[in-house]
């Protein structure tokens, strides 16, 4: 049995045991977070220093992983009224492809580890996604 | 007399002190307000001679210090209102309670917080009643503590602050600390063999070995700057010279090397020569202390 919690669902919970750095656990919480749609366009998120305070995170860090947000687009810093979630419709779709590419960007540099040939590396991803729909069916 | 009306937290500029077997050297470090800066240093580095400097405990032999805009030691007395300092070898009355402490702190500092002070007791999980004889280590830490954020400082001063805390304490003094930092006008000065701690809340870090500070500069920039890199050698190939090398382990056909001069450069330069990049990791604050310790002390054999 578990309570399912709501109304707290923390913004971004760090990890000491990520071997990502601090302001990208941020940035990437945060953007999954847009990329499901469970922050929508408009949303408001909160300030750096608020968010740095509630996950015990200092401030810099946060201040980095906003500024990446803003430049690829996620969020909108306005002048003296805080951060939003960015006003386009086609973000959530594009930053999952964004996600795709980052973990195929990973399979490629394990194969390269693997000197695995091109062909190999498409025939293992065929056998995978395989191996799902028999699952599924 | 506050010098200009735009002030930085603290101000320290050329310091240098000698002691019989110890010397600090040209020490220049300043914190504008709503920042954290962590010191980090092996024991015996000049970490608490830089903190007893900056809160007028002893003199420079040369340079100047600043406390919230307040010159020191001139005007000490002035600053040391907004200022609260605490190091683990303060003592308390051992006679006396908690709660008689909190009464004579309220009695001194007109900012003290009496409600925060109560909460504070609960969260550090100590009693008001308890009498400071019978306080273990950890539990003297957080009552010194407690007496400290209570009053409300604009610059707190911690020399090994998480030393002696048990996890969990150590959990709410870091929730403490952020909470401090909310407001853009407070700042925050500690030391700590804690790298986890200073690498999580500290806004600027400050390196200091021997007597000098070796490194200062904002977190991010910091630990971008570091990086271990593993190398893979095919024959025929060599490895090319390469900028802020601080340790390198050469084999036959693989090499390791760890630079704080990184950028993404360094892996076209390898590449370039032929050899490959297999790996580039980031390195945790703990580890970069013990790379630059470690370089330093092979400086000084050679």
């Amino acid at each position: 049995m578990y309570t399912v919690n709501t109304k707290q669902h923390s913004l971004v919970v760090i990890s000491q045991a990520d071997p990502r750095p601090l302001y990208l656990q941020v940035k990437e919480q945060i953007r999954h977070r847009v990329a499901v749609g469970e922050l929508k366009a408009g949303d408001e998120i909160p300030s750096i220093r608020q968010l740095a305070a509630d996950i015990r995170v200092s401030v810099i860090t946060i201040k980095r992983a906003y500024l990446e947000l803003e430049l690829e687009g996620v969020i909108q810093t306005r002048q003296g009224r805080g951060s939003c979630v960015a006003e386009n419709a086609a973000l959530g779709d594009s930053l999952k492809e964004q996600e795709l590419d980052q973990h195929l960007t990973a399979a490629v540099r394990a194969a390269a580890l693997l000197r695995l040939k091109e062909e190999e590396l498409i025939q293992r991803l065929r056998r995978i996604r395989r191996g799902r729909t028999e699952d599924a069916a | 007399m506050r010098t200009a009306d735009a002030y930085e937290a603290f101000a320290l500029r050329g310091l240098c002190r000698s002691f019989r077997h110890f010397t600090l050297r040209d020490v220049s470090l300043t914190l504008p307000l709503g920042q954290i800066m962590g010191l980090v240093g092996p024991n015996g580095a000049g970490k608490s001679t830089t903190i007893r400097l900056l809160m007028g405990l002893i003199e420079p032999d040369a340079g100047q210090v600043e406390l919230l805009g307040h010159a020191v030691p001139g005007d000490v007395a002035a600053a040391k209102r907004e200022v609260a300092f605490v190091t683990d070898d303060m003592r308390l009355f051992g006679m006396a309670s908690i709660a008689w402490h909190m009464r004579w702190m309220a009695s001194l500092y007109p900012h003290w917080d009496q409600a925060y002070a109560a909460q504070l007791l609960k969260r550090f999980n100590l009693r008001g009643e308890q009498l400071v004889k019978g306080l273990s280590r950890g539990e003297h830490v957080k009552a010194l503590l407690l007496l400290a954020l209570a009053r409300r400082p604009r610059l707190l001063v911690l020399d090994e602050p998480t030393s002696g805390l048990d996890p969990v304490a150590r959990h709410e003094l870091l929730a403490e600390l952020m909470d401090i930092v909310r407001d853009e006008q407070r700042s925050i000065l500690f030391s700590s063999h804690q790298t986890q701690d200073v690498e999580r809340i500290s806004d600027q870090i400050a390196f200091i070995d021997r007597g000098r500070v070796v490194d200062v500069r904002d977190k991010e920039s910091f630990l971008e700057r570091w990086r271990r890199l593993s190398v893979d050698i095919p024959a025929g190939a060599r490895l090319p010279e390469l900028p802020g090398v601080v340790d390198l382990t050469l084999g036959e056909r693989l090499a390791t090397l760890t630079t704080d001069r990184y950028d993404q450069d360094i892996e076209g330069r390898l590449a370039a020569a032929g050899a490959q990049v297999h790996e580039v990791q980031r390195m945790s604050l703990e580890e970069i202390f013990v790379a630059s310790v470690m370089r330093s002390r092979q400086g000084d054999r050679s």
